[in-house]
């Protein structure tokens, strides 16, 4: 067979010619698998005839899209029409995957919570027992003591502290309203928390001492588990004398155990002194504030906010634990008169 | 054949492809118009507004069932809406109105506040759950914990409802017995639906905020006098 007869033949073969399937859908620019199969590989000259086939049909389909007036609305061929159509599509399809690319930048940036997911790895049995430690000191100064450095603890604590002055304002017998006084418990509880951790770590950095800021935050949220002890306690049992043993013992404890983890990691008596005093100083005030001043504060809002709308009984049921003080306080000036 | 040779060389790759007689090739291949395709497609655009309203509320009230009853099913996860917690925040927050005093610009403040405590309080426990490795996704877990503080809201009413009769010691019991079994009600639904998205070793580092987020809303429930 030439190459030049071999046109001929293929049209009269029984599985059908080149010719019609090529012509016969004007929008179909698929070649039917069908017809290739005996012509793959088996002979150059069919070869050669495909190649004819496809030059014809490019001229044929070239023909077809000029002659054409509407293109395509697929814009198979490269009509007028179906060109603008598809490059407009894919202009704004790049568009829209540039900007999307952007956004999730920025997202991944700015909003990756996954920047706090390592201090969050703990397990409960770790929580307990750094719990337990916090109210352990421990006597070894002369090497850096292990602090752990995770968030979950603490933010815990101060969360479960917020609770726990929300009950006391509740069984003290105070009228309330809600918002505010959750606000200020709010604000209370994280501001020690955040703002002490940095004036601590601020003077920790003067003083060149070897602590991070992520331990600071973790050394003082843990140390606030004697304050949730304490005043759970007290707020259930009104009894002064009962408020200063807990608080010189439970709060000495844990006073004990942060100053011991930081003297661990500071050289020289002055940063020692500095440190140490600051830290012991503020933690004991504030057990110290949340149990009596707190209390005061949230009246004097109150009475700020509430004026003279306030019934007297609700006045008096307030007043109670600082009456119990006064009296002490008034008990002991006459004590001390009496000798 | 020198001819042939030329033009069959663009070709010389596809000498080495051949598909063996004993495989079968057929079929048919052809590009598919597709005008067709946007009308298979349901449309939800020309149903009237009450389907489309009550395909909602249905979905709803069937959570509102699975908070009753809370066994271990994710289909309250699987399709999350946002619509029962607003509902049940904003019924809490009416409810929670009109305390401690008659004047009317503290109504302002009190629902904000509940607004808000509720809904910072759902982000966090989140933010809490997906850090400490939670496979749950952020709207997933706020519906879970906005649905489950429906037992709430009841007691709230039941409170209410209870305080129309005076607010002595009896009272109080009742209230303080119903609040708290709704408490412990709220954290054990929501505790059903999301233990499970956590690795088994941290679930109670999970429980434990949600735990202290309804108490803090039953404390303000049972604080509230009219």
């Amino acid at each position: 067979m030439s190459a030049g007869s071999g046109s001929r033949n293929t049209n009269t073969e029984p599985w059908g010619s080149f010719e019609d399937n090529l012509i016969q859908g004007g929008g179909s620019a698929v070649i039917d698998m069908e017809n290739m199969d005996d012509t793959s590989g088996s002979s150059f000259e069919d070869m050669g005839e495909m190649h004819q086939r496809m030059k014809e049909e490019e001229e044929v389909a070239a023909e077809a899209a000029a002659a054409e007036d509407d293109g395509n609305d697929d814009g198979e061929f490269l009509g007028m029409k179906g060109l603008k159509g598809q490059l407009g599509r894919q202009v704004a399809d790049e568009v829209w995957q540039a900007g999307k690319r952007q956004a999730s930048k920025a997202f991944n940036l700015y909003a990756n919570i996954d920047i706090l997911r390592p201090y969050f790895d703990v397990e409960p049995v770790q929580v307990r027992s750094r719990l337990i430690e916090s109210l352990v000191p421990i006597r070894m100064i002369n090497f850096p003591q292990k602090i752990a450095g995770e968030l979950y603890g603490p933010l815990m604590l101060v969360f479960t502290l917020v609770a726990i002055l929300l009950h006391g304002m509740k069984t003290s017998g105070t009228v309330i309203r809600e918002g505010t006084l959750m606000g200020t418990a709010i604000g209370t509880c994280f501001g020690y928390w955040l703002g002490v951790s940095s004036f601590i770590y601020f003077l920790a950095y003067l003083v060149n001492a070897q602590i991070t800021m992520l331990q600071t935050l973790s050394l003082l949220g843990y140390g606030l588990f004697g304050h949730c002890v304490v005043l759970l306690v007290t707020y259930n049992i009104h009894f002064h004398f009962l408020f200063y043993v807990l608080w010189l013992l439970i709060g000495g404890l844990s006073t004990l155990r942060m100053v011991a983890a930081l003297l661990s990691r500071t050289v020289g008596q002055t940063p020692r002194l500095l440190l140490c005093g600051a830290l012991s100083l503020l933690h004991m005030l504030f057990l110290l504030y949340l149990h009596f001043a707190y209390h005061k504060i949230v009246e004097g809002l109150l009475d700020s906010l509430e004026g003279p709308n306030m019934a007297p009984m609700q006045r008096v049921a307030r007043d109670v634990p600082d009456l119990t003080f006064n009296a002490t306080v008034k008990s002991m000036v006459v004590l001390l008169r009496a000798r | 054949m020198a001819a042939a040779e030329d033009a069959s060389r663009p070709f010389a790759g596809l000498s080495d492809v051949s598909i063996s007689e004993d495989i079968p090739v057929e079929g048919d291949i052809s590009v598919p118009l597709g005008s067709s395709r946007r009308d298979d497609e349901f449309s939800t655009l020309d149903e009237p507004v009450k389907e489309t309203i009550l395909r909602d509320l249905r979905a709803v009230g069937n959570k509102f069932i699975h908070v009753l009853y809370p066994k271990r099913s994710s289909s309250l996860l699987r399709d999350w809406d946002l619509w029962g917690p607003l509902l049940l925040c904003v019924t809490l927050a009416l409810l929670l109105q009109g305390g401690a005093a008659d004047s009317d610009d503290q109504g302002g403040p009190q629902f904000a506040e509940v607004f808000v405590i509720v809904w910072f309080g759902s982000i966090i426990i989140t933010l809490n759950s997906k850090l400490l490795g939670g496979t749950i996704s952020f709207f997933q877990s706020l519906c879970v914990l906005g649905y489950c503080i429906m037992p709430l809201t009841v007691a709230m009413a039941v409170c209410r409802v209870v305080l129309l009769s005076g607010s002595g010691t009896v009272s109080f019991a009742v209230r303080l017995a119903v609040v708290t079994a709704s408490f412990g009600w709220s954290t054990f639904a929501s505790t059903a639906f999301l233990a499970d998205s956590q690795p088994p070793n941290r679930k109670a580092l999970v429980v434990y905020p949600v735990f202290l987020f309804y108490f803090v809303i039953g404390w303000m429930i049972l604080t509230f006098s009219p």
